[in-house]
């Protein structure tokens, strides 16, 4: 309010000033100075822009730390306040950036930079910083500030993950008892015989489950362990990018990437409006062992039913009982990227042991416009979703919300020991952090 | 009769006489681009948006790639064939599969081949019902 009060002034005094000078044609020295007023109002207006320009709850600030690192994915945030990203396209050759708070400035600096891959997952535990390619894990050592050791010699904990083409990126977290659960997406849209071909039908059963389709687990401190050495904790995922650990219900949660193209596959059964809404981006409750039923199922929210896919003979209404239910479904296509459990005490008491997602934002639901690029906030009861879910976090991408016009695309999520959340944007390369103030 | 044949034959000389002072029309202004347009809408666009953008790592851009304004052949093969191999566009690369599409007609991949050549910016030949045939016909 008060930038944009002075904005207004200033332009007010250089509308008024400039037609006096118009109309007395006054000397060189003026003009000067109604440029210099001019510019300070242009460049006044572009931080006016309260909150980094997204709307969220009162109360909250949010902050523009960084920009202009490409695409940043995920992130993770030392106990020191020191910031992580993994890079999914190298920065100066480099794919984990380190961030830290400049103490007299208080501006976030580029620290360090390291690992010559690219990827997306990055995870922070028990002193180590974990990182993935699409292919592998590593770890780093970490110091009492939360530097990393050793940049060039990080230990190899996973090797040799399939990486064939779609959903190859490896999303990482751990629990409190040394296990690493690693997303392996599967390779395929609904496991059709011909991937995306109108009128193909499923393969059954589907292949791609075998290695793929799933969250596999392994030993955190293991070394080279291929995905042998490691189980298959959950199966019938298609793809999972953002997950997080519940430390209350001491479970892994994650967010499914459903399907796509319903009305394109199979226009018979679908029509275009209807496979934009559908299927749910659903959220599931793992244990060992749980099937979250793709490719042969997909959720929809619509009816609250478990719907047979049409590659494997469902009609669009055919359900069937089998299978996992989601902990609370969402709109189609919206494409959630991150995860986050809300531990902290500095926000309001409803968001404590309540998950934020990143919604990285649709680019399948035409003809209606394009849905996501915000912050979801969802509370949790008692370990449950309760299913009142609510945009915590809007406005990411501007004026144009696709994905390639958007400004912003949220993607990664991460809380700091002061209870202040992040989000990354792997589009411009941001890195926002909202903390809340009660103001 | 001589006089008759001397008219039929006069007919297609007075139709190149009033074609020609015409100036050529623009593809974009041709029946052909609007039906290409239309297959567009149907089956590219879920994959490829409105504007040709396609979607950063998962779907690739149809604007500014020697892919689509370049050699006919091998774009019209990719609609026949689809394509499953990771390749970078102007440093990128793009996840999703494309299907085979060799369920549209000719008239349709000649035309909507011709629609994107010339769309979004791009500026290149048309593709003719004819190419898309004998591309089919090579497989």
């Amino acid at each position: 309010m008060f930038y944009c009060s002075i904005v207004l002034l200033l332009w007010v005094v250089f509308i008024s000033t400039y037609v006096v000078f118009l109309r007395l044609k006054c000397s060189f020295m003026y003009q000067k100075l109604l440029f210099i007023i001019f510019f300070i109002s242009v460049s006044l207006m572009g931080m006016a822009q309260p909150n980094a320009g997204l709307t969220i709850p009162k109360g909250f600030t949010a902050v523009k730390l960084v920009e202009g690192y490409g695409k940043v994915r995920h992130i993770a945030v030392t106990p020191q306040g020191g910031i992580y990203v993994k890079l999914n396209k190298l920065y100066k050759t480099k794919g984990i950036l380190y961030f830290k708070e400049n103490t007299t400035t208080h501006q976030y600096v580029l620290t360090n930079s390291f690992g010559n891959y690219t990827g997306t997952g990055i995870y922070i535990k028990d002193q180590y910083l974990y990182a993935s390619s699409d292919e592998e894990v590593f770890r780093y050592k970490l110091n009492e500030q939360g530097d990393v050791i050793s940049t060039e010699a990080p230990e190899k904990v996973v090797t040799g993950l399939p990486s064939k083409g779609e959903h190859e990126s490896k999303s990482i977290v751990l629990d409190n008892s040394g296990n690493l659960y690693v997303n392996i997406g599967a390779y395929s849209n609904s496991c059709q015989e011909q991937d995306r071909e109108k009128g193909s039908m499923g393969m059954n059963p589907c292949p791609v489950l075998n290695e793929a389709g799933g969250i596999w687990k392994f030993n955190a401190s293991g070394n080279n362990q291929t995905q042998k050495a490691g189980t298959r904790y959950a199966t019938g995922l298609r793809n999972v990018v953002g997950l997080d650990w519940n430390v209350q219900t001491n479970s892994l949660f994650v967010m499914q990437h459903g399907r796509d193209q319903l009305h394109d596959l199979f226009p018979s059964l679908y029509n275009a409006k209807q496979s934009a809404e559908l299927p749910s981006e659903c959220m599931y409750e793992l244990h060992n062992g749980t099937n979250c039923g793709w490719p042969y199922i997909y959720y929809d929210h619509l009816v609250n039913k478990k719907i047979v896919a049409p590659e494997y003979g469902g009609d669009g209404i055919k359900s069937t009982t089998e299978y996992q239910n989601p902990a609370i479904a969402f709109p189609a296509h919206l494409a959630p990227n991150g995860l986050l459990f809300y531990t902290g005490n500095k926000f309001p008491a409803k968001y404590k042991n309540g998950a934020f997602i990143a919604f990285h934002g649709s680019w399948n639901r035409a003809p209606l416009p394009q849905e996501g690029y915000y912050v979801v906030f969802v509370p949790f009861v008692n370990g449950k979703p309760t299913g009142q879910w609510e945009v915590f976090a809007n406005g990411f991408a501007g004026a144009i919300k696709t994905p390639k016009g958007a400004e912003h695309r949220p993607c990664g999520l991460a809380q700091d020991a002061m209870g202040a959340i992040y989000v990354t944007d792997d589009s411009k390369g941001a890195i926002y952090k909202i903390t809340y103030t009660g103001k | 009769m001589a006089i008759k044949g001397l008219f039929l034959f006069c007919i297609p000389l007075l139709g190149l006489a009033i074609a020609q002072p015409k100036k050529k029309v623009p593809v974009t202004q041709t029946i052909v681009y609007k039906q290409g347009k239309e297959v567009y809408k149907k089956v590219c666009l879920s994959c490829h948006m409105e504007d040709g953008g396609g979607v950063p790592r998962l779907n690739p851009p149809l604007i500014n790639t020697t892919y689509v304004a370049g050699d006919k052949k091998q774009l019209i093969s990719i609609v026949l064939k689809g394509m499953k191999e990771r390749v970078a566009i102007d440093d990128e690369y793009y996840s999703n599969n494309m299907a085979s599409h060799a369920y549209l007609s000719d008239v349709e991949i000649a035309a909507v081949l011709t629609y994107i050549r010339n769309s979004f910016g791009n500026k290149a030949s048309v593709v003719s019902p004819a190419e898309v045939k004998q591309a089919r016909a090579n497989k």
